[in-house]
């Protein structure tokens, strides 16, 4: 093994990685502002998955093309879920919301179960087996645009944040819900934006990583599982740490891949989550609950 | 200007309002006195459209605002300074004072209502993209009071703003709530510092446990016996 191998699939695993943090994103978000856990995340970004191999398929449209589209599709989904499912359960006991959201993952994985079946689907699009020579580097093509785009899209989520007064208001509730209410936010509206956009965030992701792994249903409680493992490393409602713990988890199981074999992946997150949690419990960027 | 009538507030099973009435007469200063726990909190926040009363009216401007959402209360222009001022703490304080104009009613005249803001609070343009969370208790109550300018309210109610505060800050804060109904503006004020705001105002009432048990104009109350009795010491 040389340093040039392991400088290969150390970056393609930060460039997968990238992907997922774009995935956590959306759950970070989430999380942050409506204090609610969206255990339907992967299935979700299953759904988004599907979407894009079907646009492949019948269309013969790029997934990197048709990530605006599935990203607004998924944002409709998730505005009208916030408004019709999730609104009345956000005062409600934990466990509550927990039996409800998994009342919606388990339809959307079974859904997909019943139109596609388990076998695994590929989107293979032309640059498929191309790369990019850097010195003694060899990057992925498809892997390198998908990184591209995770980061212009969680990119411009920040700066929304940051700059526009709809982004500053959703900060606002998720800072003080009561001051909220005070100055006279819409906070309903504003939830199911916040919900729509989190979405939005998981819809381009999985639009991204269809071009990057087979798809099949059984994908998304994975993938729910690791949006959680990647929020909790880097810090529950952190959006910068939902970034961090999303490459580390990339460049962990591309590690894994390296060292032992690529079905040990899990081993290497969920060791790095138990590192995580008996060292820096509230997460690398999270604050310490007071 | 705001017309409140019968008026009861259920939390569970517990009542924390009780067959409540108000009048507040357009631009007077209107003092709501009593003890801890006794609902003037829960009181304001009924009105402001953040509780929904179980029965009874209220009339703000001639239209029934009734169990209407806080925003849609904030947008006709019944502005509230909450208890425990409710600022952003994560939030600049720029961000904060526009938090104040995103109903329509404030973006409209953001520029003008910011200028009046930081005129009245030189303090906080100084430090305009400081974090909130960082200023101290009274800086704090100055920009609740500026971000709720910010919404062009007619009316503000004010929850306990003097909670808290150094007797200097004390005195600065009811200058300008004094300043803000000279310029027109409709004041509800709530206070545990009962001798100050029964001076203050022009008509005043007094709740126990739900209930509105006394009214009168401010100064009457002053001279209650029973009003000198339990709130101020006497």
């Amino acid at each position: 093994m040389t340093w040039d191998t392991i400088a290969n699939i150390m970056i393609g695993g930060v460039l997968t990685g990238l992907v997922y943090a774009l995935m956590a994103l959306g759950l970070s978000v989430i999380f942050g502002v409506i204090k609610v856990v969206n255990f339907a995340h992967g299935e979700m970004m299953a759904l988004a998955m599907y979407a894009a191999f079907v646009i492949f398929s019948t269309y013969g449209l790029d997934p990197l093309l048709a990530t605006p589209i599935i990203a607004g599709g998924l944002f409709l989904i998730g505005y009208i879920m916030q408004r019709a499912l999730v609104a009345p359960f956000v005062t409600r006991p934990e466990h509550e919301q927990f039996i409800l959201l998994l009342a919606v993952a388990i339809l959307l994985v079974n859904g997909l179960l019943l139109i596609f079946g388990p076998d695994a689907q590929s989107v293979m699009v032309e640059y498929g087996f191309d790369s990019f020579e850097v010195g003694p580097l060899i990057l992925d093509k498809v892997k390198v645009y998908a990184a591209a785009a995770s980061i212009a899209v969680a990119l411009s989520l920040l700066l929304f944040f940051k700059y526009t007064r709809t982004g500053k208001a959703i900060r606002a509730c998720s800072d003080n819900l009561r001051g909220a209410q005070v100055v006279g936010l819409n906070i309903k509206n504003l939830y199911a934006l916040t919900f729509g956009l989190g979405a939005a965030c998981v819809g381009a992701a999985g639009c991204l990583l269809s071009m990057l792994v087979d798809i099949t249903p059984m994908l998304a409680p994975e993938l729910t599982l690791l949006a959680f493992i990647i929020v909790i490393i880097g810090g529950l409602g952190s959006l910068s740490g939902a970034l961090l713990g999303g490459v580390l988890i990339g460049a962990s199981e591309a590690l894994a891949g390296l060292l032992i074999t690529p079905s040990m992946k899990s081993l290497f997150s969920f060791g790095l989550l138990i590192l995580v949690l008996a060292i820096r419990p509230q997460g690398l960027l999270g604050k310490r609950s007071s | 200007m705001l017309k409140v009538e019968n008026l009861h507030l259920y939390y569970g099973d517990a009542q924390a309002l009780s067959d409540v009435s108000l009048n507040v007469p357009d631009g007077e200063i209107v003092a709501i006195v009593g003890a801890n726990g006794a609902g003037k909190s829960s009181l304001i926040r009924t009105l402001a459209g953040i509780e929904k009363p179980a029965q009874g009216t209220i009339t703000f401007d001639g239209q029934d605002i009734t169990g209407q959402p806080s925003y849609k209360v904030c947008e006709l222009g019944l502005g509230q300074v909450a208890e425990g001022r409710q600022i952003f703490p994560s939030m600049t304080i720029k961000e904060n004072l526009e938090m104040g104009a995103v109903i329509n009613r404030g973006r409209a005249h953001a520029e003008r209502n910011f200028e009046r803001a930081t005129t009245i609070f030189p303090r906080l343009k100084e430090r305009l993209d400081q974090a909130a969370g960082t200023l101290s208790g009274g800086e704090q109550q100055m920009l609740a009071i500026g971000r709720c300018l910010m919404g062009e309210p007619k009316m503000i109610m004010f929850d306990e703003p003097s909670l808290g505060l150094a007797p200097a800050l004390v005195q600065e804060v009811f200058q300008v709530i004094h300043r803000l109904n000279d310029e027109g503006i409709t004041v509800v004020l709530v206070e545990q510092n009962v001798a100050v705001s029964l001076k203050m105002a022009n008509h005043a009432y007094v709740l126990e446990n739900g209930h509105m048990v006394m009214e009168g104009t401010g100064e009457s109350l002053l001279n209650d016996d029973r009003v000198r009795q339990a709130y101020l010491g006497l």
